[in-house]
């Protein structure tokens, strides 16, 4: 009774579910959906009395897998919508066969599974219990399945490393190198502080020097041109004029403190 | 022989309580966690800033008990803010689903063997299954969950950020935690944790198997994310990391919760699967009585609230690491580590307790290690090759600059000044003006 009560339960959330998976706009809520329907697959493997196949789920499917799922979701951006341009030639063709041959499969499982002799439950797990069964099937009868499915998987985890990895030419910058290079440079200091006054108190205001004159590189150049974009400008031409040239300001560091000298000092005159 | 029994519960002990007995039982575990969260934050603070020569909150009640009923009090009054870009749904979920496993996750641990409640003979634990360590687990591979989703939905980049660390940090974590535990099934033959606390009568698993008892101690800190391992919320450069967001109301308390509830499991977990669960500590242990009825719950909350203690001394003591350490730790050092000592626990317990062939054992145990020795010679020597090539380089450069310290070198004042060079220096006697 309680189990069948589950079950009709969990089938109505986990078919929900899958149908959010494929409706929502929104992958996050997608990714969100499918953890939902194997959260549902776990408390049903539970009520079937497989309570270590439970919990393995959980673990793998939806605290590791899925999690990686939503780590990139989370990456991709917030309002960030697939493309439906079709790039594979023919694909729908393939992906129909496919769907078909996987049909068949989960058919023939299916069928296998509900025509077979039924062994039951508590000779299946004779030798001990529910995880030394599978321990023992795992290690006997299916070792070589086992042990490739593995293999697989590390030469997937390999392919996608060779993939991704680059080869480092230059040796990585240590603290000491960093020291070295900014005292080897122009300015060993750091950069000055953005500006402090009574009306703002903000990164993008740019300070003033002692003398009067606007220190530009106080500002970001990134939030400079943020301001300019938005038109967040201060009212002071001064400070606006500064943000501005800070925001056309394509040079490098050296060169910013160069410039910005001699901004600095013609707006002074 | 029934006394014994009767003592030490197995899982054939559970599944028999009446429903009401597993209400109680329930309502029990939840107002232990509660007040132990309103306590349990009010101890921390006190017992750090002790440590830090400070008197700590000491204004509400007396010592300041009721600090954190204050706090509570002040959360749930104030007004629940919802910043204007967040996505609202998973916003108010996310709290919601970090506290929810981390209640779940207590409810395998064992507090007492079997106690009269009530008039019914029943284990003192809510429930155990036979993967119970792995519902714990599973458990806390949910709540990260709220902890990503609370970064997520914020729409800000340090919330963001703050999720991003916590999802890498946590599933790295939780593999080194789950290898730590395998030398415990291994020794104790079981995953329930009623049975495996029974497997602790002679020796507690911290003696016996103390490499896997140091892994899950620095584990533990990565899975509840406390200092040193508090990346995900990291206020020195994330401001608050996934929690930036959530102004101080019911969902930060929420939020607040869930983290003590995990620093609660991860004790916990300590306590039964390495400290001997429930039992006496030794000079105790030899008093028969001394593992019986309602007093294992005193030794119990004893080592719960030591293991604790021991977290909040260690955020007293040691810093932040930075990120790539955390990692580099986790996956460098605690995880092959923890390979290589479930091997040789496994070897030695075939070739010792299972009588397996011996000389197999030995021969695949030479083999291992001769092999392990040289990948390790050849790689120590390329990097040694590396460094010592690398210092001679900065050695050169270093000379080169300090010959020549006007030419672009150390930025050094002039050396060759007149009055480095014999220039006539007068002698002023003193009382002279």
């Amino acid at each position: 009774m309680g189990e069948t009560i589950t079950f009709w339960v969990l089938a109505v959330v986990s078919v929900g579910a899958a149908l959010g998976v494929v409706f929502n706009r929104k992958a996050v809520y997608s990714a969100l959906m499918l953890g939902t329907v194997m959260l549902s697959l776990a408390v049903l493997y539970a009520v079937q009395d497989a309570p270590f196949l439970a919990a393995v789920q959980i673990i793998v499917y939806t605290g590791a897998i899925m999690m990686l799922f939503l780590f990139v979701l989370m990456l991709v951006g917030v309002d960030s919508s697939d493309s439906f341009v079709e790039t594979l030639k023919g694909q729908r063709f393939w992906a129909a066969i496919a769907a078909l041959g996987f049909v068949t499969l989960i058919v023939l499982a299916f069928g296998n599974a509900i025509f077979a002799d039924e062994v039951g439950l508590a000779q299946a797990t004779a030798q001990g219990g529910y995880i030394r069964s599978i321990a023992l099937l795992l290690f006997t009868k299916y070792v070589f399945a086992f042990e490739i499915t593995s293999a697989l998987l590390i030469t997937a985890a390999l392919g996608a490393m060779v993939l991704a990895h680059r080869e480092r030419l230059t040796e990585k910058a240590t603290q000491k190198d960093l020291s070295r290079a900014r005292f080897l440079g122009d300015r060993p200091s750091p950069l000055p502080g953005p500006g402090t006054y009574a009306r703002n108190n903000a990164i993008d205001m740019p300070a003033l020097l002692p003398d009067g004159s606007v220190a530009e590189s106080s500002v970001n150049r990134y939030i400079a041109r943020y301001d300019v974009e938005h038109g967040h400008l201060p009212e002071d031409p001064k400070l606006a004029a500064a943000i501005r040239h800070r925001a056309d300001d394509e040079g490098s560091e050296s060169g910013d403190a160069e410039s910005n000298a001699e901004e600095s000092n013609g707006v002074t005159k | 022989m029934m006394h014994l029994l009767a003592a030490d519960p197995t899982l054939a002990d559970f599944g028999k309580d009446p429903l009401w007995i597993t209400i109680i039982k329930a309502v029990m575990l939840f107002v232990f966690l509660m007040l132990g969260v309103l306590f349990g934050v009010w101890f921390e603070r006190k017992l750090i800033s002790r440590m830090q020569h400070r008197y700590g909150p000491n204004r509400a009640g007396k010592f300041g008990l009721l600090q954190s009923v204050a706090d509570g009090l002040k959360m749930g009054l104030k007004e629940d803010l919802f910043p204007r870009t967040v996505d609202k749904v998973l916003y108010l979920l996310a709290p919601v689903i970090m506290v929810v496993p981390a209640f779940l996750a207590f409810s395998i641990v064992p507090f007492a063997p079997m106690v009269n409640l009530f008039g019914v003979q029943t284990p003192l634990q809510l429930v155990d299954l036979p993967v119970a360590v792995l519902f714990m687990l599973a458990m806390g591979a949910v709540s990260v969950y709220g902890v990503v989703l609370a970064g997520w939905s914020s729409r800000s980049p340090y919330a963001l950020l703050g999720g991003l660390r916590s999802a890498a940090q946590v599933v790295s974590y939780e593999i080194a935690m789950g290898l730590s535990f395998v030398a415990i099934f291994l020794f104790a033959g079981t995953l329930s944790t009623s049975e495996i606390v029974k497997a602790q009568e002679q020796t507690w698993f911290a003696v016996l198997l103390i490499p896997s008892f140091l892994i899950y101690v620095v584990c533990m800190f990565g899975e509840a994310a406390r200092i040193p391992f508090d990346l995900p919320e990291g206020e020195g450069e994330l401001v608050g990391g996934f929690q930036t967001e959530y102004s101080s109301s019911l969902k930060f308390a929420l939020i607040m919760m869930g983290e003590y509830l995990h620093t609660f499991t991860a004790s916990g977990i300590a306590v039964t699967l390495f400290l001997g669960g429930w039992r006496a500590p030794w000079p105790i242990s030899l008093w028969d009585g001394a593992n019986v009825g309602w007093l294992p719950v005193l030794w119990f909350f004893i080592k719960f609230v030591l293991t604790f203690s021991f977290i909040v001394w260690v955020r007293a003591s040691l810093p932040r690491v930075r990120y790539d350490q955390l990692m580099a730790l986790g996956w460098k050092v605690l995880i092959p580590v923890n390979l290589a000592w479930i091997l040789l626990v496994a070897a030695v317990r075939n070739v010792v307790i299972n009588e397996g062939d011996r000389m197999i054992g030995i021969g695949l145990g030479a083999v291992i290690v001769i092999g392990a020795l040289a990948i390790w010679m050849r790689f120590d020597t390329v990097n040694q090759r590396r460094r010592e090539a690398r210092k001679a380089q900065v050695e050169a450069e270093f000379e080169e600059l300090s010959k020549e310290p006007v030419a672009g070198g150390f930025p050094v004042p002039p050396l060759d000044l007149p009055h480095y060079h014999g220039v006539q220096h007068k002698e002023i006697p003193s009382g002279t003006n």
